[in-house]
């Protein structure tokens, strides 16, 4: 059986899927910033697969800018959550709800 | 003083502009010089212009509103010396001429309407000249509110006479009338319309009430009012729209009725006013009455089918606008004559004034000059112009004819009444705050009076009615080889006569005291009374149309429907969208990963979207 492209495909979504449902599901904020970078590999993933299947390489070098984008992401988004911990002495996303009315 | 000057100067270029504009009249074939229209406004297919149009009659009224507004302003230097509002004054004078100037030029009816408009404004501004005074704030409101009555059914009627016609040029208009396309209810309730917005603004019955309250205002306005700009704006739109009105029978009996009745109507609260200017003001309603008549009489002629279209319709605007020409002149000598008396003793009751003849000579002689010519007396003003309209009313309007014979008694009898009490006797101390000064007015006032005295007396020897196109002209000038008085000239004796014995009973009653005034007014105690409350319109007016049908019936239902239907329509939507709101925002839970799932329910919901309807 040789590896073709359904499977990155197939990959790609399984990881997307686990990724949404623990950015949705999960308590830890860290956690969720965790599935967040699980779903953006994800697409990472199907990007690599589709450039190296169509045979171009822009897919391949738009994945190495969201990497780069999603390191300076990461680093924000941690940054947020080290704040808002010293805030709020807690990781739970449940108690971080002062966006409502 | 600067103020004064500058709009003497613009109104005495307007005078010189006015002349040269009748000379230029003359010379033309058809008394048109110029009637021409510049688009103003264009709105989808409809356009409307405005337009001047100089003929003349247009050209008459601007002399007479130009001459008789420059002499006002001369006056109003000495009258308002000192006055806080002078510079004000000046403004709104110069205002006022300006629109009345305006209209008489108009060549299209909503031009007309525009400054028509202006010139009741301004009569508002003026009339509540000293505004702190609550009784001329009061009677600047009833002047505005009053004529706005008349000036809806104008509106009303300019704009069915565009849905009727499709223009609102003045000229078009009166071919349509003549060639019978405008006719029938029509024309009728257009013209009615029209004569309503007249019937405003010149103080007809039954409207007259706002014009003998309008001597709230200081005297050269009301010269002004009563003698060139505001009341005589009716009579020159009546004029105007000759051939409209004559072309209806029913409008034209209107007009005449309504003027014939107003003339004696009024004359008869004349007799018994105490405050000069209103005895001038009952006879300025009283004059104006006159000028309908004879618009009205010679309409008739024309309706009836007594004259064709080439004699009518030069013959009446003839007949009117003579004498609101000759009016003009010795209504503005009178008004300003009484100004004068006041500025010596600060009143104008005539009960407080006497005795002004040694003090005041030239305004006591010029006040008795234009009291003649209004009182018809040859070879004065007066007479010609009333001799054309009691004539026309006589061929056409027989009842309307021995109301206006009655009316040249008590003219007569009033306006002599006035200068007995005014001039003759005893002075009787004049205003009780200690203004007993008596003195002449100075020269700045007395000038204009004098020139205006001179105007009364020959304004009326001049051709006026030739040069409005009509072939019957009852000047001086006109009929000097043939004879004294036009024919038949016994109703030229039968009228002097009449005027005379009115002038003689006055002094009966008044100058020489043979006749008890008090004796006779107990004499006809209800009759008296009826007289002196003006024939309780004013109460009536007050209680029933006010009180009762405004202010208890309208506005209460107007107010109802604005709290309950219009603040309720406006409170409603409001206390829904606020209750919507306070639900809605529930949904806001503030829970990030809530709105992450909706979003993701959402592409989900678009995405099926995509393959189900694709």
């Amino acid at each position: 059986m040789s590896v073709g492209l359904e499977h990155f495909l197939i990959l790609s979504a399984v990881l997307f899927a686990i990724g949404l449902y623990g950015a949705l599901a999960k308590k830890n904020a860290v956690v969720i910033l965790m599935c967040i970078e699980i779903m953006l590999n994800a697409v990472n993933i199907a990007m690599v697969a589709f450039a190296h299947y169509v045979d171009v390489i822009s897919g391949q070098v738009f994945t190495i800018f969201i990497m780069v984008v999603a390191a300076a992401e990461v680093a924000v988004g941690l940054a947020l959550i080290i704040s808002i911990f010293r805030r709020k002495k807690t990781l739970d996303a449940e108690k971080f709800d002062i966006l409502k009315w | 003083m600067f103020a004064a000057y500058t709009t003497i100067g613009a109104i005495a270029g307007s005078l010189i502009l006015s002349i040269w504009a009748v000379i230029s009249v003359n010379g033309t074939a058809d008394h048109m010089l110029t009637n021409v229209s510049y688009q103003w406004l264009s709105i989808g297919d409809t356009t409307i212009y405005i337009g001047v149009m100089m003929d003349s009659l247009a050209s008459i009224m601007v002399v007479t509103v130009s001459t008789i507004s420059l002499l006002v302003q001369i006056y109003s230097i000495g009258y308002m010396k000192g006055d806080g509002g002078f510079i004000r004054y000046f403004a709104f004078m110069s205002l006022f001429t300006g629109s009345m100037l305006g209209l008489v030029m108009a060549n299209n009816l909503l031009f007309m309407f525009l400054f028509w408009e202006g010139v009741g404004l301004c009569s508002y501004l003026l009339i509540g000249f000293w505004f702190h005074k609550p009784s001329a704030a009061r009677a600047a409101m009833k002047a505005f509110m009053v004529t706005r009555l008349g000036d809806f059914g104008f509106l009303v009627a300019v704009i069915l006479l565009y849905v009727k016609t499709g223009t609102f040029n003045i000229s078009e208009l009166h071919q349509l009338a003549l060639a019978g396309v405008l006719s029938g209810s029509t024309l009728t309730w257009a013209a009615i319309g029209v004569f309503s917005g007249a019937i405003g603004k010149s103080g007809q019955f039954p409207l007259h009430t706002w014009l003998p309250d309008a001597m709230e205002g200081p005297t050269p306005v009301s010269a002004l009012i009563h003698a060139a700009t505001m009341v005589t704006a009716g009579v020159f739109l009546v004029a105007r729209m000759f051939p409209v009105f004559a072309s209806s029978e029913t409008a034209i009996t209107v007009v005449a009725a309504i003027g014939g009745f107003t003339a004696i109507f009024a004359a008869s609260m004349g007799l018994v006013a105490t405050d000069v200017k209103r005895v001038l003001a009952y006879s300025t309603i009283s004059q104006l009455g006159y000028m309908m008549l004879g618009l009205g009489a010679v309409g008739m002629g024309y309706a009836t089918g007594h004259l064709d279209e080439h004699h009518a319709l030069g013959l009446g605007v003839a007949v009117g606008v003579f004498h609101l020409f000759t009016h003009a002149f010795f209504k503005a000598l009178l008004f300003l004559g009484s100004g004068s008396a006041s500025h010596a003793t600060g009143t104008f009751d005539m009960r407080k004034m006497g005795g002004l003849r040694k003090v005041q000579p030239w305004t006591y002689a010029t006040f008795v000059i234009g009291s003649l010519s209004l009182a018809g007396i040859w070879p004065l003003a007066g007479f010609y112009s009333k001799e054309g309209i009691l004539h026309e009313a006589f061929e056409f309007a027989p009842v309307l004819f021995v109301l206006a014979m009655i009316t040249v008694f008590m003219t007569a009898f009033y306006m002599f009444r006035a200068v007995f009490m005014t001039f003759h006797g005893e002075y009787r101390g004049g205003d009780e705050s200690g203004h007993s000064h008596l003195h002449e007015s100075p020269k700045v006032m007395i000038i204009p009076l004098v020139v205006l005295a001179a105007f009364a007396v020959f304004a009326g020897w001049l051709p006026v009615g030739n040069f409005l196109g009509s072939h019957h002209d009852y000047s001086f000038f006109s009929h000097l080889f043939s004879g004294l008085f036009v024919d038949p000239s016994w109703m030229a004796w039968v009228s002097i006569m009449l005027g005379v014995s009115g002038i003689g009973l006055a002094y009966a009653i008044y100058g020489k005291k043979v006749l008890s005034a008090q004796a006779i007014g107990r004499k006809m105690g209800p009759l008296h009374k009826l007289l002196v409350r003006k024939y309780f319109f004013d109460e009536m007016y007050e209680k029933y149309f006010l009180m009762r049908f405004l202010i208890n019936g309208v506005f209460a239902v107007t107010q109802w429907v604005d709290t309950h239907i219009v603040d309720g329509a406006v409170n409603g939507v409001a206390t829904v969208s606020l209750a919507g709101g306070k639900i809605m925002r529930r949904l806001e839970t503030g829970q990030l990963q809530v709105y992450g799932l909706a979003i993701f329910i959402g592409v989900l919901v678009i995405i099926a979207c995509l393959f189900i309807f694709s």
